[in-house]
């Protein structure tokens, strides 16, 4: 009983503290977004919309940030599920090389594309023989953002897969299903809410991607300058043309962000794991 | 107990002073357009070596964001630009502190790489379709130098027709500052740029080929200089006549400046 006390005393002391700094640190983080969205007025943000610019650079970052998150959900998926179901040697190292993207600086990631897939690069020659150069096309601007949003997904979805409870995955091998069919229709439909918010993570990282950008693919109107990159340079000659593209890219990661939440609402791994349980 | 020595030891390190920054009171900063970071670093090193010399501490950016840096209110007690419109910019607002003093100029050259897989050979070689040209965004003063310098190029006898068109059509990017122009040719991803001629200096040289362009259709740049205004003005001033002195002039005509005593 004693110890049920004073838990409570710490209960009661605890909550008020941690909702002051939750609210600390909520306000922190809202500040410099309301800032944005209350700078420019909204009728000369609407305005500002028809920009053939920002039109461009719109277009340009939706185009290439679903190309680079289909490509990794494609490549990350099977990563992700052997990273999930499968031991073996090295497999701490492979994990810190794919979780590395994240924490590089993103100009150094530029370098090493350039370095990788340059004209002059490692794979220079290569890609030159089958009539492919890459810096300064679109297809870099992909490259740059699926190497640095990667990690969010494979990170997200092998956690999803791992947390699949042992006993669906016996239970399927003793109805004879293929490591395939439990894949699908077992592990999958488990993990898919993890899987989902990775996707949409690496989306939105994609989306905001800057300096791998624009030292892998320079900046070019309409075929490599991307939004985050049209504030850029904005910013140096019409500081509220920036903040409107600013604005316009922040109501659409909110937008996405959100629809992910409502279409899947138990993104949580400690609700899924409680429904897991209750089963 | 020795992993915590490490720790705290480690720790105090991390609090200490930094080498880059000026933490002394006496210390200078400069705030410098980034095509003059050779030859400012040398000039800093300069006077600091100097007895009772402050140590001098550097910005270097492109004109445009250290314009808009010091308007937002970072501190530093010289401006140099690499044109007068970001230096009246910063003036407007009253950050300067007396008459800003042009003490360098700087002119463009086309730069390829030495492998030269565009084959460019002179300044015509530019409209050549296909080739990948990297210059400066619009925004950045060599960006605009640039443009005004192609225009010249043609208007000249012998210059192909519709010669800006043909080679601003060529043009794959438009970089942020001169120095990732520089980079981009250096790495040979790009057949030629357009920077200064103070950016061929050095390291880099060896990597490329210059192609110079003659006078009549090349840019002068006009570099201004300033104290500004609540910063450590006498430390500030010693920067601004170290640089307009003839020990200044002689560094910066090492980097590829001009001197402003050879001023045309």
């Amino acid at each position: 009983v004693a110890v049920a006390q004073r838990k409570a005393v710490a209960d009661r002391a605890g909550a008020p503290l941690a909702a002051f700094l939750a609210v600390a640190l909520v306000a922190f983080l809202a500040l410099p977004l309301a800032a944005l969205v209350t700078r420019v007025p909204p009728a000369e943000l609407l305005r500002r919309l028809g920009d053939a610019e920002l039109v461009d650079a719109l277009r340009l970052s939706l185009v290439t940030s679903f190309a680079a998150t289909v490509t990794v959900v494609v490549l990350g998926l099977p990563t992700a599920y052997l990273l999930a179901t499968r031991e073996f040697p090295g497999k701490r190292l492979l994990e810190v090389l794919i979780d590395l993207p994240m924490v590089l600086p993103p100009t150094v990631a530029g370098v090493g594309l350039l370095l990788a897939f340059g004209r002059k690069g490692l794979t220079g020659g290569a890609l030159d023989a089958i009539g492919i150069s890459v810096p300064f096309t679109t297809l870099a601007v992909v490259v740059a953002q699926v190497f640095v949003a990667a990690p969010f997904f494979i990170g997200a979805t092998r956690a999803g897969l791992g947390e699949v409870d042992r006993r669906f995955l016996d239970a399927a091998a003793t109805l004879r299903a293929s490591p395939f069919r439990t894949f699908t229709r077992v592990m999958l439909p488990l993990a898919f809410p993890s899987a989902l918010a990775g996707a949409a993570m690496t989306w939105a990282r994609a989306l905001g991607e800057f300096g791998a950008t624009i030292t892998f693919a320079g900046n070019m109107p309409g075929v490599t300058q991307t939004m985050p990159l049209a504030v850029y340079i904005a910013l140096q000659t019409d500081l509220d043309a920036a903040v409107a593209m600013s604005v316009l890219l922040l109501c659409l990661s909110v937008g996405v962000l959100l629809g992910v939440r409502l279409i899947a609402p138990d993104l949580t791994p400690l609700r899924r794991r409680a429904r897991l349980q209750d089963r | 107990m020795k992993g915590l020595r490490c720790l705290l030891l480690f720790s105090a390190w991390l609090a200490g002073p930094s080498a880059a920054q000026n933490s002394a009171p006496d210390g200078i900063t400069v705030y410098a357009a980034v095509s003059l970071a050779d030859a400012f670093r040398e000039l800093g090193q300069m006077l600091s070596a100097r007895v009772g010399g402050a140590p001098v501490s550097f910005n270097f950016a492109g004109s445009q964001q250290l314009a808009l840096q010091l308007e937002q209110g970072a501190r530093g007690d010289v401006f140099a630009s690499a044109d007068q419109r970001w230096m009246e910019h910063v003036r407007a607002r009253k950050l300067v502190d007396g008459e800003p003093r042009t003490f360098a100029y700087n002119r463009l050259v086309v730069i390829v790489p030495r492998s030269n897989p565009g084959r460019i050979h002179k300044l015509e070689d530019l409209a050549k379709p296909g080739i990948k040209l990297v210059v400066g965004a619009e925004a950045v003063p060599v960006g605009r130098y640039t443009r005004e310098s192609i225009q010249k190029l043609a208007a000249r006898t012998g210059f192909p027709a519709a010669y800006s068109e043909r080679v601003l059509a060529n043009v794959v990017s438009q970089e942020e500052s001169v120095r990732s122009v520089v980079a981009k040719v250096q790495l040979g991803e790009a057949d030629a740029g357009i920077v200064y001629r103070s950016d061929v200096s050095g390291q880099v040289r060896r990597y490329l080929t210059v192609l110079e362009i003659p006078d009549e259709s090349n840019v002068l740049a006009s570099y201004p200089i300033a104290v500004l205004a609540g910063g450590n003005s006498e430390g500030g001033r010693a920067f601004v006549d170290l640089v307009l002195g003839p020990e200044g002039q002689r560094v910066l005509a090492k980097h590829g400046l001009m001197p402003v005593s050879s001023t045309p």
